[in-house]
């Protein structure tokens, strides 16, 4: 007994709409049953993790907040994945684009530079992440080098230049020693959108991203150019589009919005440099930007399931006792059971056995 | 139109109505086919006719979905290519499975079981190359080998397990006249001492040179067995295509005008390790001609459409000038801004996206057609030039605007051949324009492009295909490692002159070697 994939000659809209839903249905199955083995009720353990966070209004706008720097960062993996080119390092362009944003913070703290402070911190940021999201692919471009263990390893090399500043030259000098920074200025922090509120404007820029990311991709002749580079490469060369740039630019895009996510995590919402600065957003966008299909509307939507599964395993953790580490698992069901339904959408399941004719 | 056989015992093998469905297409519908031990028997049809669906099925690589196998009158179930060839089949693919890096011996040993040492290998292998005729170094590593020489692995290899049955799909697609005709000889001798042949084609002239029966499949179907003797290649082509093929006509008044190309000293290293370097290649292509290159496969054509072409560059701009324009280094965007136009050998990856829908695969041109502005996609105009393709070239679609992969391999090299010819460039270069395309839209395409010489563009052809060269060129050379020939009108070739340059032969015998 064998089975195989036969690809569907008629692929239905219908189905295409509902896989993912009942994807969502088939990992919360799931999920119950393991909290069902490990003794404690699914039906509790949904409503904490569901309904609660989405019926009060703190919780809320906390999904918002948790899923901004996903959004950012999984819109600018969507460019380089949809080039069939494997930036895996978002979380070192996350961070290297903070450093680069709280440099002048830093340096400005306790002046009175006005209101450019901001707009430059941003623009630092996105340079920052773009440079360092560009060393894995010149490393590629020039010399062949595999992207994905370079960028991947960068993460390591960017995780321990933070960990020196905040430990070390940029460390609060009354800060009892604690291992992290002044708190920014006024000038430096990122404003909320409306006033006792804790969403920021990052959460504009992430809708920014996505609406041009929308016209980006659709509409012009670059994202075409990754649409190609990404389905038939050879193809892409004979259409004059030459894969070191395309290389060099995804990943100058996809390093500029992780480091665009890093200042805006740090200065909207730590407010402060210190030795870890990320929920691992930059390995997570990368579920994110799959469970979006790299479409931007889906990269929304994926953002704000996957920041609440962040608050509901948190919620999880406090009231059922529940390990942090259930959450990590959800996700990565989750996104088996999405990449699952498409698979199914575009082909038919068929067992077979050995011999026979039918 | 069924040919006599003498009935001698139960065929050697006997098809029953074997259908093979893949979701809505019937690749193979109640197909009846039987082959007489000894016979030379040819499966003839277009592409996507379903011979390959067939021949997969018969060798145990697919199961058919309805339909009876008999081997010597018996029912029997070909599960795998193992049981296949513990049956008593062989089979040499279109395609070679050869490690480049082994030697012939070990490309061999590899491919059968256990119980083959390699030294036995080795003797057995010289024993069948002198028996048949096909020599073969056991030492020599396989990248350095021709292909068919290559091919003669593969036979070898069949042989090695005294088949009883040979199959054969498009063996002489990569060989030159002559290799041809030694191929022919071997089979001839093989069929003689009662083996019995399946050979798949779509060449007409070599079918009716070696074969007395030929089961001609259409759409899945068996539309006829013939004797394809008695029959003219006219007749066959018509039951292949289900209508009568034209002529391609050259005859159309023209004016041999200006030089549009000018090739001169073009050298270029090997790309790769397997690649062929290009040696000083000289050659001129004028408005209003059709200029054609020969070869066999492997010879340096794909890289010099990668050098005309400029998806690689050449390290001097006047090693290729382009309506007046040193163009050696510019990129293929920027060649295409001179009105010059490129078809490459491959369709689906190469030329056209697989999963992209035709309108989208107008966007690979783009530098040519408007269908873009200022970065932004024109999806109008890309969907209506798209249909203006579909329309003019007679490209049959099954939807409107239906993905790459969906159309059949003739309609598809109609459509990206179509989407180069329809802006009417001053030259176009076209690498192998109809390989593995059916009858009719071979045609259509030859005729397509002496039509645009006619109107005054330069046309420069790669072809392996030598009838279609002799069909088309106005002037022709040949390629040999590397190497161009001199190029000179068509009436002065000879296929022999042709075959010998392929060799390589004409080079060696110190041949002239001025444009």
């Amino acid at each position: 007994m064998r089975f195989e994939l036969t690809p569907r000659t008629n692929i239905s809209p219908v189905m295409r709409a509902v896989a993912p839903v009942v994807a969502f249905i088939t990992a919360f199955l799931i999920a119950g049953f393991v909290i069902w083995l490990m003794g404690r009720s699914p039906i509790a353990a949904f409503d904490v993790y569901v309904l609660q966070p989405l019926s009060d209004p703190w919780s809320l706008q906390e999904l918002v907040v948790k899923a901004t720097p996903l959004a950012l960062i999984a819109i600018g993996l969507s460019y380089c994945f949809r080039a069939n080119l494997w930036n895996i390092g978002a979380e070192g362009q996350y961070t290297m684009g903070a450093i680069f944003g709280s440099w002048l913070a830093l340096n400005t703290h306790g002046t009175d530079a006005g209101l450019w402070v901001l707009p430059l911190m941003l623009l630092l940021s996105i340079l920052g992440g773009a440079l360092y999201g560009l060393i894995p692919a010149f490393l590629k471009t020039r010399f062949g080098v595999n992207e994905i263990l370079t960028s991947l390893m960068l993460v390591y090399v960017a995780q321990q230049i933070l960990d020196y500043l905040a430990r070390g030259p940029w460390r609060d000098p009354k800060g009892f020693n604690f291992p992290q920074s002044v708190t920014f200025d006024p000038a430096a922090t990122l404003p909320s959108i409306l006033e006792e509120s804790r969403v920021h404007y990052g959460a504009i820029f992430a809708l920014v991203a996505i609406l041009v990311t929308a016209v980006i991709l659709g509409r012009t002749l670059f994202g075409y150019r990754l649409k190609l580079t990404g389905d038939a490469p050879r193809a892409a060369q004979f259409a004059g589009f030459s894969a070191r740039s395309t290389t060099l630019a995804v990943f100058a895009i996809s390093g500029g919005l992780a480091g665009l996510a890093g200042i805006v995590e740090v200065s909207g919402q730590i407010g402060q440099i210190q030795p870890s600065i990320s929920n691992n957003y930059g390995f997570t966008a990368i579920t994110v930007a799959f469970l979006g299909r790299l479409n931007p509307v889906g990269i929304l939507i994926a953002s704000l399931v996957v920041a609440l599964t962040f608050i509901g395993g948190e919620n999880a953790q406090i009231l059922l006792k529940l390990p942090l580490d259930l959450t990590q698992a959800f996700q990565g069901i989750l996104l088996m059971c999405v990449l699952a339904a498409d698979a199914m959408v575009s082909y038919r399941i068929r067992f077979a056995t050995r011999g026979g004719g039918k | 139109m069924k040919a006599d056989v003498p009935p001698s015992g139960p065929p050697l093998v006997e098809l029953k109505g074997i259908s093979k469905r893949y979701g809505d297409l019937l690749a193979n519908d109640g197909i009846d086919l039987s082959i007489e031990p000894g016979e030379i028997h040819a499966l003839l049809g277009e592409n996507g006719a379903g011979k390959s669906t067939l021949v997969k099925i018969l060798y145990g690589v697919i199961e058919p979905s309805a339909g009876e196998i008999r081997w010597e009158g018996r029912p029997v179930t070909i599960g795998s290519p193992v049981e296949a060839r513990a049956l008593g089949l062989g089979m040499v693919f279109q395609h070679f499975s050869l490690f480049d890096e082994l030697s012939v011996a070990e490309n061999i040993a590899v491919a059968l079981s256990n119980e083959w040492s390699l030294s036995t290998v080795r003797s057995k292998l010289g024993e069948i190359s002198r028996t048949y005729g096909l020599a073969l170094d056991a030492d020599r590593a396989v990248w350095t080998l021709s292909a068919g020489e290559r091919q003669r692995i593969e036979i070898v290899r069949c042989l090695l397990q005294n088949p009883r049955l040979l199959i054969l799909d498009e063996p002489t697609s990569v060989l030159t006249p002559q290799e041809a005709e030694h191929l022919f000889t071997t089979l001839d001798r093989l069929s003689a001492e009662g083996c019995s042949i399946l050979y798949i084609s779509h060449k007409l002239e070599e079918v009716r040179r070696l074969c007395r029966r030929a089961t001609i499949l259409r759409a899945g179907r068996v539309v006829a067995t013939i004797d394809p003797r008695a029959s003219s290649a006219r007749e066959i082509a018509a039951l292949m295509v289900g209508n009568e093929v034209g002529e391609v006509r050259t005859d159309a008044p023209h004016q041999v005008k200006g030089e549009i190309l000018r090739v001169s000293k073009l050298s270029m290293p090997p790309d790769g390790l397997h690649g062929q370097a290009l040696r000083d290649i000289d050659l001129v292509v004028r408005s209003g001609e059709v200029v054609g290159i020969a070869g066999v496969a492997g010879n340096g054509q794909s890289e010099l459409f990668a050098a005309l072409s400029g998806e690689r560059l050449a390290d001097r701009a006047d090693a290729i000038v382009i309506a007046g324009k040193p163009s050696g280094t510019l990129g293929i965007d920027a060649r295409r801004r001179l009105s010059a136009a490129f078809v490459p050998e491959e369709r689906l990856g190469h030329a056209a996206a697989p999963s992209h829908r035709l309108s989208e695969n107008t966007l690979i041109s783009h530098a040519a057609i408007e269908v873009s502005r200022s970065g932004f996609i024109l999806m109008n105009a890309a969907r209506r030039v798209a249909r203006s393709i579909v329309q003019s070239f007679d490209v049959r679609t099954p939807e409107g605007d239906p993905q790459a992969r969906k159309l059949s391999g003739g309609n598809l090299q109609k459509f990206v051949i179509g989407r180069e010819i329809i802006r009417k460039p001053n030259l176009i270069i076209v690498d192998q324009p109809t390989w593995g395309v059916d009858a009719g839209a071979a045609r259509l395409i030859r005729q397509a492009l002496v039509d645009l010489s006619r109107e005054g563009s330069a046309v420069l052809v790669v072809s392996q295909d030598l009838d279609e060269l002799f069909e088309v060129a106005d002037r022709m050379a040949v390629i040999h490692q590397g190497i161009l020939s001199p190029l000179k009108p068509i009436g002065e070739w000879t296929k022999e002159a042709v075959g010998l340059e392929m060799l390589g032969v004409a080079q060696a015998q110190g041949g002239t070697r001025a444009v």
